[in-house]
């Protein structure tokens, strides 16, 4: 029942160590984790002395500048590098965030530690496979279900019903609030996580959806919605300021206020 | 592996068990209750540790002090085993040792409840107050 030592690829060993350029003035280190499943090496803790004079402000300019000038064979996923897509999640001096709206000079402490989202699968390095958060925010059906003959112009809603929206829509399926949740490391399979309730809970209460009750249905579970215990990581985690913790108290509050 | 279940299947698992708001609810409201019972159990703590025994006993046989000791007992055993429940759900993932943990929490509670809550009533019901000899 007890696993009292970790199992041989949770065990962390040191890495190489790569020196920032001669000349370099303002010289910062970035110890990040580096992982390879399909090799036979144990994970380890590459340091960096990254001359942050010659890179942009944020944590992925630092990677970027790592992969350009020192060491390509780094992995990590980035694209928009502004907080739109979601691909550079990852845990930065212990808290999850994107690398490419998070600077490197908001860390506090020493030395900065990088290493992939916690709790999931690595495909390497500090790129997370992310297909069961996917596939649990599939099993939601994030889309409008209605049974009313659609409408010759679009579904119509009052400016007070879209408004219930905002704070909500803006997610952008990170996985920083999942993967930052407790709750989610002991229960990830049957736990739906508060990235994929904040989206459950954006449907509900669409204006324009007419399948909440079976919404709901699909979430009454002691699992998928009442793994909640609000220990509020999410809220703190969030790179867009959402809250999917108080999402999850609403879902919480209609399952009740339907058996009342 | 998954042995080629794909991720939507390992997803929606066994799907919704219907059931959970009751829990919650449950949850809640024993928590409520205990703030005045327990409030109430700290006064009468307080006043009891003045008393001798037979004082002591003749405030048990109070059909509401009895009545409030019943229920603090009640209520506590009652909010203990769904916070126990809670805890060997996040925690216990083999299916033999959670059902058996499950069971023995629901077992304890009950006992612990049952014994509490025959005591009081024996003393609040037993004639005249206990005269020790």
């Amino acid at each position: 029942m007890v696993q009292l030592t970790l199992p041989k690829n949770s065990k962390v060993g040191k890495g190489r160590h790569w020196s920032a350029p001669a000349g370099a003035k303002k010289v910062k280190t970035f110890r990040i984790y580096r992982y390879d499943p399909e090799g036979t090496e144990n994970p380890r803790w590459d340091s960096y002395d990254v001359d942050v004079d010659a890179c942009g402000p944020m944590l992925l300019d630092v990677l970027i500048h790592i992969k350009n000038t020192m060491d390509p064979t780094l992995s990590f996923r980035r694209s928009c590098r502004e907080g739109v897509c979601g691909s550079c999640a990852m845990n930065i001096g212990g808290r999850n965030t994107l690398a490419c709206t998070h600077g490197w000079e908001e860390v506090p402490g020493g030395d900065i530690q990088i290493s992939p989202l916690p709790s999931m699968p690595v495909v390497k390095d500090l790129i997370p496979d992310l297909t069961m958060f996917y596939a649990q925010y599939a099993s939601i059906e994030p889309w409008l279900h209605t049974e009313t003959p659609e409408p010759r112009t679009e579904w119509r809603q009052t400016i007070a019903d879209r408004e219930k929206l905002d704070g909500l829509y803006e997610c952008i399926l990170c996985a920083c609030c999942t993967t930052s949740c407790p709750s989610y490391w002991w229960n990830g399979e049957k736990y739906l996580g508060p990235a994929t309730l904040l989206h459950a809970y954006r449907w509900i209460i669409d204006s324009r959806d007419e399948a909440t009750g079976e919404r709901l249905d699909a979430l009454e579970d002691p699992f998928k919605l009442y793994r909640c215990h609000t220990i509020m990581n999410c809220a703190q985690v969030c790179p867009k300021g959402l809250n999917p913790a108080l999402a999850i108290a609403e879902i919480k509050k209609l399952m009740a206020e339907r058996v009342l | 592996m998954s042995g080629y279940r794909t991720p939507l299947k390992r997803a929606r698992g066994l799907g919704a068990a219907h059931h959970g708001a009751g829990h919650w609810i449950g949850e809640r409201v024993s928590s409520i209750a205990l703030v005045p019972l327990s409030l109430w159990a700290v006064f009468a703590a307080l006043k009891l540790a003045l008393y001798d025994y037979d004082s002591a006993l003749t405030w048990v046989h109070e059909p509401l002090n009895a009545v409030l000791l019943v229920l603090l007992f009640a209520v506590s055993f009652i909010h203990m085993h769904s916070g126990l429940r809670v805890v060997v759900e996040d925690y216990i993932h083999k299916p033999f040792s959670k059902a058996a943990l499950l069971i023995l929490n629901l077992f304890v509670c009950g006992l612990g409840g049952g014994l509490a809550i025959f005591a009081i009533l024996r003393v609040a019901l037993s004639g005249a107050p206990y005269v020790s000899l």
